[in-house]
């Protein structure tokens, strides 16, 4: 349990101005590379971990670094727990309803499949993917055989092993995995599921939702961001 | 759509009947209930299952840890130890691993790394583990008197055991064995939850609960309406062990009747 | 390029796809870079990452854990026993109603949605103390928004006042969980107690209250001590449930080590060796298991020194 901090909304009506924002703490899960991952020496690492300090540098934040646990990531930032979502979280219609998201910094990156050979007839064969995913949600409602599993990990195991003949999930979280590993190959085909990648806040939040879109926005127009998004290869650029 | 259609529709999605799309929006209270009351179908399976089958064996491995023979002692003590000194969810873990070893040599492992047999092996020997101790315990407690008399009365091995031992040791074994198989059925939850892939959105209670959750963003509600079933399981598995308990004290006195030790854990 | 916390270093976007510093923090000077090694050298240096550290320090935080769990387990179990055995009816039926809808849920179901509500519910708590002029509401929508006086920890407390909190929210859900279950023993045990030595009591003109201390709680021991031990048993084996309470333990390392390691993002790349981790998980279980065995069989054979009472096994819950 990860708690926060004095809000924007609270400093717009004035009434909190001794707790003026000191730090803001920012969200993540740190297990989905290369977005957001531990590395080796323990720490939080990837293109989100660079992108968001370099974000809090140019709205000239304090800012720190939080995991948590996926499934409770949504209800730990409108508890209060954190004050901003930064974790490979696509902006969709679903999500939009409960939080609010900056401009996408990242366009959107399609899904792949990964399988241990090319000639998949995808209608008949056994698609596992990560539970409550989008993607899980895609192969639901194609009508699919889908198999669910608890960690991404989980699913490229599952294929490797024969229990699934492919894996759908985000084509940058595949990529290198495809690339190092031999007997996996990655699909022609994609999926365009889901839309861009942004940061999210509390609907109340609207001031550092603001701030930080802004910052994107100057990331965007000076370059920084295809830059970063091309060093980790988390998606096309813009 | 109303929500007699909503039963209709949802009701045995978990056994892959009815309506194949899980709802996606405007969730509505009757669908969280009706899917995750869908759900708890799977948690009855296994947990009945797993209790039934896992009574004998607990019975076998109970009388193993008091036998004379070393390697039969040994053996079940070495059972009892591993399956309850190690979380069920690395249990979980390791048998979904082996099961898939096999598989790739022998076809007939094919349908272990489903849940509903793979997952059900898993309980089975878990809960053999754990009711194979308190049994052990009940053996132990068997007053010698009882055992004394059965002798004079020229029972001995397997009548004496039919007759004298084993209907002992389920009376002392019963309000603990109880509590056993409550905590069985909470431990389903595990199965989809981390141990075994769920197909086609085939899962249990939890498993839907997490899905509202998830869809929702509000675990507010899925979560106590999943605890609300769980109560009533709860109390449905003490009625039974409650009836079966008054059967096997009906022939005791009164008051030793109420006097079982650990009586509370029962009636709590 | 200076960066706010930690003096953590980031390379320059330039320095291509491998965008980690080698070897930084490595613990053995040869760890420099570890594709060059032999295999005993890249252990060494494989085993004592930072990454590592925090998987063994994850040990102690589960250890911690349980050490501050299992006492205010019990202070919640004896305050619900004794409550479920009170005269005074509501009180009677609150505690049996707390030890009848705790034991009665799953514990995973009870930690998925209850830290956020206790943590909600202490802040909703200090906000209406702290704040009493605050006119916004306090739900907004899917917001739950309180004071910044009111926040748990306060906004501007250090990262580690957080993860302390953390920990401690965990404990307390942990505590109301297995508290219920040992109050179910405890209310057990007091009922255990034979009635003639409470009479004998009576009979010396003790007040209800006197016997309680005097006489019922020093005697419940011996009855509770075995369901306890079970408890105790139980509760080590609830512990890979803490990730769910937002605390990173030992099931959250193993997971994330033994994961396939691809080259991309680590020094030490590996294939999926999820199976060598659980192993030591296992082991450590079955360790830890088996010292709280003979540990707490000693404490039996005290507690039941000169006391007539076989120490049988059919007060042992069966749990996991």
């Amino acid at each position: 349990m990860k708690k926060v901090i004095a809000t924007a909304a609270v400093m717009a009506f004035g009434a909190g101005m001794a707790w003026a924002q000191d730090v803001v703490r920012l969200g993540t899960e740190g297990a989905y590379p290369p977005w957001n991952f531990i590395n080796d020496a323990g720490e939080i690492d990837g293109f989100e971990r660079e992108l968001g300090d370099e974000l809090c540098e140019r709205a000239e934040l304090d800012c720190t670094w939080v995991t948590n646990d996926w499934d409770s990531i949504i209800p730990n930032l409108v508890s209060g727990n954190y004050d901003a979502i930064i974790a490979g979280m696509s902006i969709t219609e679903e999500r939009d309803k409960v939080i609010d998201f900056t401009q996408n910094y990242t366009p959107p990156d399609p899904s792949a499949y990964v399988a241990l050979s090319k000639g998949i007839d995808l209608e008949n064969a056994v698609i596992a993917a990560q539970a409550a995913t989008i993607q899980a949600g895609f192969v639901a409602d194609k009508g699919w055989t889908l198999v669910e599993y608890a960690t991404p990990e989980e699913t490229i195991a599952a294929v490797r092993n024969g229990e699934a003949d492919a894996v759908l999930a985000d084509k940058s979280y595949l990529a290198p995995i495809a690339a190092e590993e031999a007997d996996l190959v990655m699909l022609d085909r994609e999926e365009a599921i889901g839309g861009g990648v942004g940061m999210g806040f509390r609907e109340s939040d609207e001031e550092l939702r603001k701030t930080f879109d802004a910052a994107i926005q100057s990331m965007k127009d000076d370059g920084s961001l295809n830059e970063m998004i091309k060093k980790w290869e988390v998606a096309s650029t813009f | 759509m109303s929500c007699w259609q909503t039963v209709q529709d949802y009701a045995l999605r978990s056994l892959g009947m009815g309506e194949r799309l899980l709802p996606r929006e405007n969730f509505t209270l009757c669908e969280q209930f009706t899917l995750i009351g869908s759900g708890l179908i799977w948690n009855v399976y296994f947990g009945t299952l797993a209790l039934l089958a896992g009574f004998f064996l607990a019975t076998a491995v109970a009388v193993g840890k008091g036998a004379r023979n070393r390697l039969v002692r040994k053996l079940s003590e070495w059972f009892i130890f591993v399956f309850r000194g190690s979380p069920l969810f690395i249990q979980f873990f390791f048998a979904y691993f082996l099961f898939l070893s096999l598989k790739k040599h022998y076809a007939f492992f094919d349908p272990f790394t489903s849940a509903w047999l793979g997952a059900l092996i898993v309980l089975f020997l878990n809960t053999s583990a754990y009711s194979g101790e308190i049994f052990h315990g009940a053996l132990r407690a068997i007053p010698r008197g009882d055992i004394e008399a059965a002798d004079a009365y020229g029972f001995s091995g397997w009548p004496r055991f039919r007759r004298i031992v084993w209907p002992t040791m389920l009376r002392l074994a019963w309000p603990a064995y109880t509590n056993e198989a409550i905590f069985m059925f909470h431990a389903t939850t595990l199965v989809f939850f981390s141990g075994f892939p769920a197909w086609q959105q085939k899962g249990d209670a939890l498993y839907y609960a997490s899905y509202f959750a998830d869809k929702t963003f509000n675990p507010f509600v899925p979560y106590p309406i999943l605890a609300g079933y769980f109560i009533l399981l709860t109390l449905a598995v003490l009625a039974i062990f409650g009836y079966i308990n008054r059967r096997l004290n009906r022939h005791m006195p009164q008051a030793a009747r109420r006097g079982i030790r650990f009586r509370p854990n029962l009636i709590r | 390029m200076p960066i706010r916390q930690g003096g953590r270093r980031r390379p320059p976007c330039t320095s291509g796809p491998r965008p980690r510093e080698r070897g930084d923090r490595a613990i053995f000077s040869f760890c420099t870079d570890p594709s060059t090694l032999d295999t005993a050298r890249w252990f060494a240096c494989y085993l004592t990452t930072g990454k590592h550290a925090n998987f063994y320090i994850s040990f102690g935080t589960v250890l911690l854990l349980l050490a501050i769990t299992a006492p205010t387990a019990l202070a919640f179990g004896f305050g619900g026993a004794a409550a479920a055995r009170s005269r005074f009816l509501p009180l009677s039926w609150l505690g049996k109603i707390y030890i009848a809808i705790v034991r009665g849920v799953p514990d995973i179901a009870f930690f998925l949605f209850f830290v956020i509500a206790l943590d909600q519910a202490f802040e909703w708590v200090r906000h209406q103390v702290l704040c009493p002029g605050w006119d916004e509401p306090i739900r907004q929508g899917n917001d739950f928004i309180v004071c910044p006086e009111a926040k748990l920890p306060l906004g501007n407390a250090p990262q580690w006042v957080h993860e302390t909190y953390g920990f401690f929210v965990a404990v307390l859900t942990f505590a109301i969980v297995f508290g219920a279950f040992a109050a179910n023993v405890l209310y057990g045990a007091m009922r255990a107690v034979p009635r003639a030595q409470l009479e004998t009591a009576e009979a010396y003109g003790m007040s209800r209250r006197q016997i309680f201390w005097r006489i019922l709680v020093p005697q419940m021991w011996v009855y509770a001590l075995p369901g306890l031990s079970n408890l105790w048993m139980v509760l080590i084996k609830a512990t890979p449930l803490l990730f769910l309470l937002g605390v990173e333990d030992i099931v959250y390392w193993a997971r994330d080590l033994g994961g396939t390691a691809n080259p991309r993002f680590t020094d030490y790349p590996h294939g999926d060796w999820r199976v060598w981790y659980f192993l030591a998980l296992l082991v450590f279980y079955l360790g830890f298991t088996r010292v709280s065995e003979i540990f707490l069989e000693r404490l039996m054979q005290r507690f039941t020194h000169g006391q007539a009472f076989s120490g049988t096994g059919t007060g042992q819950a069966g749990m996991r």
